[in-house]
């Protein structure tokens, strides 16, 4: 699946990055495989570090992922 | 009604206002707020500043803020712009409007919809000085600001 990222994530690992998942799954498990397949970056996939997003809603942990939802990780926000 | 607009482009604070007043006998009470560029942010040698965005989810999380602001107060007109791209030094970035009956809910809600854009709508700041380009950092007070509106 493919997955987005923005800002300064963006720049460290590109606007997105196609992963070999077996969906559904967590955004917690999604996060693991992350800092599995980029273990250099893996500090960067932690909760308190990067927000995400499914379908454009921030969410949390417990949330699942299905086929052809959108998923994106980002910093907090520092809009406005 | 509401109007959601995130654009590189400017805006007029008269001509929102303008709009915010169009029907008249709705409302008693308008209230606007604009933030600008400020001169010293992360350094104190700011030349611009880059704002990025995630498209589609920011007019959405834009329109879920507002939805939350007119189940806690009754609204009559309300208008939110965010500026994206490059920007200067005292250039307009956001502009939130809400207008009602009375002033309690308009200036309640206004500042309710900037406490929540700050920490939930997806924009990110980046500061273009001489020495470099630096992300603005998220800032806990408007983590606080914005959990102060959660006791209710």
């Amino acid at each position: 699946m493919k997955i987005l990222f923005f800002a300064a994530l963006r720049e460290t690992l590109g606007e997105s990055v196609e992963l070999e998942v077996s969906l559904p799954l967590t955004v917690s498990e999604l996060r693991q495989a992350l800092a599995e397949t980029l273990p250099e970056q893996a500090p960067l996939f932690e909760p308190a570090r990067t927000l995400s997003a499914v379908n454009q809603t921030i969410c949390q942990g417990a949330t699942l992922i299905n086929t052809g939802d959108e998923v994106a990780f980002f910093p907090p926000v520092t809009g406005g | 009604m509401d109007c959601i607009s995130v654009r590189e482009e400017d805006f007029v604070v008269q001509e929102e206002y303008d709009q915010l007043c169009q029907y008249p006998g709705e409302s008693g009470a308008v209230v606007c707020f604009s933030g600008l560029v400020r001169e010293l942010g992360v350094t104190d040698q700011t030349i611009a500043m880059e704002i990025e965005h995630y498209p589609g989810m920011t007019e959405k999380s834009l329109k879920a803020i507002i939805g939350q602001a007119r189940q806690r107060w009754p609204l009559s007109q309300v208008r939110m712009i965010h500026r994206v791209g490059r920007l200067k030094t005292g250039d307009q970035i956001v502009f939130v409007g809400v207008s009602s009956q009375h002033r309690d809910a308009a200036f309640d809600a206004c500042r309710f919809l900037m406490d929540y854009l700050k920490t939930e709508a997806p924009f990110w700041k980046k500061e273009i000085t001489a020495e470099g380009d630096i992300w603005v950092e998220a800032n806990e007070k408007d983590t606080t600001a914005r959990e102060k509106w959660q006791v209710d």
